[in-house]
């Protein structure tokens, strides 16, 4: 280890850390996702400024989360919406990348290659990440917060506790899908309900979910953790049958609650994540998490050529415009006026531009901070709602996900 | 008692209803607590002991704290019961970069509940809360 105050502060950190957590010695991490690059005041500037004028070097891979602003948004932040903010967050992304980070900017990392794999050791602190990185793909972290996240990743250490523990990623409390119709559980609207609701009922404790399909998908899988991770602070589920630590049911859960998952439930889920169910729509907000190359996929065949007549803002990373532009689906997307910004989500402020109002989205994360942060009205619904309302300019119901028992 | 990050402090007490978070619900730049669905909504925390039994969790909450310790609204010491780690970690990034102290302490029920009965108080640098000098 390097000798300089900035990899002192680190090991400081990590240390303080590691004994408030009772962790009874620290790990090597393989991999880290960095969330003190987003701006949230000048003490995110003094702190990573700090570090580059005392000699940081990373000791493992560290891939960026999302920033307030991006220099390559196409200015839908401009300066003059709140110049401290905005000019903040392009100075703190080009810290971070001089401190050598990999610019990914994007709450999705796991959408792209070359990331962290099954039983490493990493420290995230961005909560869809964790959820995600911990269930789908086996890996192990705590949420490590802003600074500690940036300590972990100069140390190459994290504390030996929590979920880095194989104790500690027991499941508390076992969610039953049994009841659940399985043609609600082909759509993609259902896994972020179950996620709302899970959080919910979950709280902080790990959950167990029995009951969903083999064939469960990587973005089903995405809406899952996002939701429960915003609704309750779910850090890892274990999905039976689908989720790697998870091929039965014993493997993860001994004793404990269960909960049993009826429609009722998703239904009142879908009622408390609108504010408004018909009628003129100002926006249509996707890709919260960043949407996947797949989404993209299924969005070009629902939109079939048509122009959306609702502005239209889907947010993904700057490596899945890369494949979008391979694909030649940008400027398809483009010529139905759909706009894409790279690095940015678009549920916080200082707001998107044009964003406003009564916005649908597919998001059930979106839809759980939108109202508070943006102070905007919000219609929650499927990826197919989505598009044909955008497509209309008001919204528009599935009849046949809605007509089911 | 354990000191989750050392340092001297003394000042009112605010004793919360439930639990806040430093990002979101709270704003650095005044001091004042902003979250519509907080019981104490509108009051300062600059100055004074902050005691709630937690902290709701948010990662941003490091960045919230120290934004608070460098801009000289934030509390003067903190005191839960239960400990958090995101509280720490901002008040010693905010120490190491302005030279600033926020003692933060996680103590146990019983004592909370006594100490939240003061009007005023003392922290030391080990860790020792009292309404006095002597006590602390």
């Amino acid at each position: 280890m390097p000798e300089g105050r900035a990899h002192q502060l680190a090991m400081q950190l990590v240390e303080q850390a590691a004994r408030i957590m009772g962790a009874p010695r620290l790990i090597p991490i393989s991999f880290a996702h960095i969330d003190a690059c987003f701006y949230t005041g000048r003490s995110h500037v003094d702190f990573v400024r700090f570090l580059l004028d005392h000699g940081a070097t990373l000791s493992v891979p560290a891939w960026t989360n999302n920033s307030v602003a991006s220099p390559d948004d196409g200015g839908l932040r401009p300066e003059r919406s709140d110049p401290e903010m905005v000019s903040g967050a392009h100075e703190l992304m080009e810290l971070y990348a001089r401190l050598g980070c990999t610019p990914t900017w994007t709450c999705a990392p796991y959408q792209l290659a070359g990331g962290p794999k099954f039983g490493d050791h990493i420290a995230v602190g961005e909560s869809n990440a964790v959820a995600f990185y911990n269930s789908a793909v086996g890996a192990r972290t705590n949420k490590y917060g802003d600074y500690l996240d940036v300590a972990c990743a100069i140390t190459g250490l994290a504390p030996f506790a929590g979920l880095h523990t194989d104790e500690g990623r027991r499941a508390a409390i076992h969610f039953s899908c049994a009841s659940v119709p399985e043609n609600w559980m082909r759509q993609d609207i259902f896994f972020h309900l179950l996620g709302h609701v899970v959080g919910r009922q979950a709280g902080r404790r790990i959950p167990a979910i029995s009951g969903l399909p083999k064939e469960t998908t990587a973005d089903q899988l995405k809406a899952l953790c996002a939701a429960s991770a915003a609704s309750g602070g779910v850090e890892l589920l274990h999905a039976v049958g689908v989720t790697p630590e998870a091929p039965a049911l014993h493997a993860v859960f001994r004793i404990g609650e269960t909960f049993d998952v009826i429609t009722g439930h998703l239904n009142a889920a879908r009622r408390e994540l609108s504010t408004f169910n018909d009628g003129p729509l100002d926006a249509v907000a996707l890709g919260t998490p960043h949407f996947s190359l797949s989404e993209f996929s299924e969005l070009v065949k629902l939109l079939d050529g048509r122009k959306v007549k609702t502005a239209t803002y889907i947010s993904t990373s700057r490596g899945i415009r890369e494949m979008l532009i391979a694909k030649g689906w940008l400027k398809l997307l483009q010529e139905a006026s759909v706009i894409i910004p790279v690095d940015v989500c678009t549920y916080y402020a200082p707001k998107i531009q044009g964003l406003r109002g009564r916005v649908m989205t597919n998001a059930a994360k979106w839809a759980y901070y939108a109202p508070g942060m943006l102070g905007v009205e919000v219609c929650f619904g499927s990826l197919k709602e989505c598009v044909e309302s955008a497509v209309r300019g008001a919204v528009w119901r599935d009849p046949a996900l809605w007509s089911n028992p | 008692m354990t000191v989750l990050h050392a340092g001297i402090a003394q000042g009112p007490v605010l004793l919360l209803d439930e639990p806040l978070s430093f990002w979101g619900a709270y704003d650095p730049r005044s001091g004042i607590i902003i979250d519509i669905h907080h019981p104490q909504k509108g009051q300062s925390l600059q100055g004074k002991i902050l005691m709630m039994l937690e902290s709701r969790g948010s990662g941003s909450a490091p960045g919230g704290l120290a934004e608070a310790i460098r801009l000289g609204t934030a509390p003067a010491g903190i005191i839960l019961v239960q400990a958090d780690i995101n509280l720490a970690i901002g008040a010693a990034v905010a120490e190491t970069l302005y030279g600033k102290a926020c003692p933060v302490l996680a103590v146990a029920a019983q004592e909370f509940h006594e100490l939240s009965k003061s009007a005023y108080l003392h922290i030391s640098h080990d860790g020792r809360v009292g309404p006095s000098l002597d006590d602390a």
